[in-house]
């Protein structure tokens, strides 16, 4: 049976996070009234002049160099015809010949633990379409669609990968990785629930050895990683399925069908793709001068790759631990910063992964929007490290910093919660301890380890959690012994 | 280079006009006059001359990422043949 592969490259497009359009200075804010976002270039409107965002071209330059790409020192505005009512001016100014950025490249981590790097053939700025709502079923409605046109120039990068990935999986880590730069570099949400981050994947198969691609289907309307797995692993099911079955594939835009976990055909009456594109006679040419890369290189944050791999190689972390605390730039940022004041990394991811992130996930904060900053975190492991309190105490303070934004120290103060060390105090609890439970200590004679799990609750209940917890184990080890 | 009948009728669909068999002749005569002088224009050598991207011999007209008010939702349909609110009213597509 012949064996296949898989060939895949992938279209992201971004929304930008300018507070105006690509071409006029309306608000690209989200859900607001239909049209109330909305001006005569916006609608195409005869004799009007887009003016080209700055911060756009910043944004594309910004990007580029986080994909390690080529930064067309001169580039141009084009126009994309099509006739559809979601732009109104029937084309889409979008960039054609010359992208501000071609050649880059990203490296995914792949599950067996080795690195791949996928291709960046370009990114072009282009402008985003209106939304059209398809309404009603009744007959007095169903003759036409809604068009609002507040989305219309809102600012899209659009990233075009090789075809260089060869599984779902791949392309679940090319599109995560992609998104954690964007965010690091601050240029979009990358939202892909609500449209800010948009993927189109490009599939074809061939038999392995086969150096010639096969016929590519690209599909669209995927709203989630997981929609995005699942339509590429259908695609490459169907299109197996069809060449076994003596079949071809066709050259057609298919859409994703989330409820029926299925991609159908989106097969138009229009005749093939003819956009016949030519420059933007509004709108002058970009010239992008050496200066104005070095300034926006300056500006680049350290990426996740190179962050993770600095956690694993001088910290010691595990890649997992390394992914985790790299996962946004302000954790990775609020970790390095931790990390100045204590030195030891496993015991600050431990406590940022676990007890911290549980705490923020509750409240449905991030480390940026929270009460507290690295000095509070630094003076609690501080804290547990000099026996103030223990890793129990620790999960108590930590809600309590995040809502109130107080010092540990003052905290543990106000609220009585010093770790008891005092081997006396705690010989004696023990001590009566161990006499109000004769059934436990009989247990212990009688092989039961278990038996000291209990007896060390028991202390913990009567000290509410403050004892020491490596002093009552040694207390009650040496108690038992002597009984 | 020369444009044959097909060619025309792809052009007007993709332009959205209905075209007559009797257009549909002129027309090919027509846009091949247009051709046939864009074959002179070509006798020139331009390899030397950067292609012109904009008329004017100007760059970089950028503006800030400044918000401004934009038009009240009831003009911008003010001129629309259909609609439902404040939005366009199209016929259906797919
Ligand atoms: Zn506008």
């Amino acid at each position: 049976m012949t064996q296949y592969e898989a060939v895949i490259g992938l279209e992201v497009h971004v929304e930008l996070k300018t507070k105006t359009k690509i071409f006029c200075s309306c608000s690209t804010e989200f859900g607001k009234a239909p049209n109330s976002h909305v001006c005569p270039v916006c609608l195409g409107l005869p004799g009007v002049l887009p003016v080209l965002n700055k911060k756009v071209v910043e944004f594309g330059i910004r990007t580029g160099l986080a994909l390690h790409a080529d930064i067309n020192r001169r580039n141009k505005f084009d126009r994309k015809n099509y006739y559809y009512p979601d732009l109104s001016k029937n084309f889409q100014t979008s960039q054609f010949d010359q992208p501000i950025c071609e050649h880059g490249a990203l490296t995914i981590d792949l599950e067996n633990g080795e690195k791949k790097v996928i291709g960046i053939t370009r990114a072009h700025m282009e402008e985003d379409a209106g939304k059209l709502v398809h309404n009603g079923n009744t007959i007095s409605v169903s003759s036409g669609s809604l068009v609002d046109y507040n989305r219309v120039g809102v600012p899209l990068l659009e990233i075009v990968s090789e075809p260089d990935m060869r599984s779902a999986e791949e392309a679940k880590a090319y599109v995560d990785e992609l998104k954690k730069i964007i965010q690091y570099i601050d240029v979009s949400d990358c939202k892909m629930e609500e449209g800010s981050l948009r993927v189109d994947a490009n599939v074809s198969v061939r038999p392995i050895g086969q150096i010639d691609f096969g016929t590519r289907t690209e599909t669209k309307n995927m709203n989630s990683f997981k929609a995005l797995q699942r339509a590429i692993d259908y695609e490459i099911a169907r299109q197996i399925e069809t060449i076994e079955s003596g079949g071809t594939i066709v050259q057609e835009t298919r859409t994703w069908d989330d409820e029926r976990g299925m991609t159908l055909s989106m097969r138009s009456k229009e005749e093939a793709h003819d956009y016949r594109y030519f420059p933007e006679p509004d709108l002058a040419p970009i010239v992008i001068s050496e200066e104005w890369i070095e300034e926006v290189r300056r500006q680049l944050p350290e990426l996740p790759q190179s962050r993770r791999s600095r956690l694993v190689l001088e910290d010691g972390l595990s890649l997992y631990d390394a992914t985790v605390i790299t996962d946004t730039l302000a954790m990775a940022d609020f970790y390095d910063r931790v990390r100045m004041g204590i030195d030891d990394a496993k015991s600050i991811a431990n406590l940022l992964m676990g007890d911290l992130s549980k705490s923020l996930n509750e409240l449905g904060s991030s480390v940026d929007e929270s009460n507290i900053d690295p000095a509070h975190v630094i003076e609690l492991i501080r804290l547990m490290y000099d026996g103030t309190i223990s890793g129990k105490i620790a999960k108590q303070v930590i809600p309590e910093m995040l809502k109130t934004g107080d010092m540990p120290k003052k905290i543990v103060e106000e609220k009585g919660l010093v770790q008891m060390s005092d081997e006396g105090a705690l010989e004696a609890i023990v001590l009566s301890v161990l006499q109000e439970n004769p059934q436990s200590v009989e247990d212990y004679k009688n092989g039961k380890d278990k038996a000291v799990g209990f007896l060390v609750g028991q202390v913990m209940k009567a000290t509410k959690g403050k004892a020491n917890p490596g002093l009552v184990n040694k207390l009650l080890k040496e108690k038992l012994s002597l009984n | 280079m020369s444009i044959s009948k097909k060619d025309v009728e792809h052009v007007a669909l993709l332009a959205r006009l209905a075209l007559t068999e009797e257009e549909k002749v002129l027309y090919t005569e027509e846009l091949n006059a247009v051709l046939g002088f864009m074959d002179t224009l070509n006798q020139l050598d331009t390899s030397e001359i950067e292609p012109t991207t904009h008329v004017l011999d100007i760059k970089n007209v950028f503006r800030d990422d400044e918000v401004a008010p934009s038009m009240d939702p009831s003009q911008v349909v003010i001129n629309a043949p259909a609609k439902k609110g404040n939005q366009f009213r199209v016929p259906k597509i797919m």
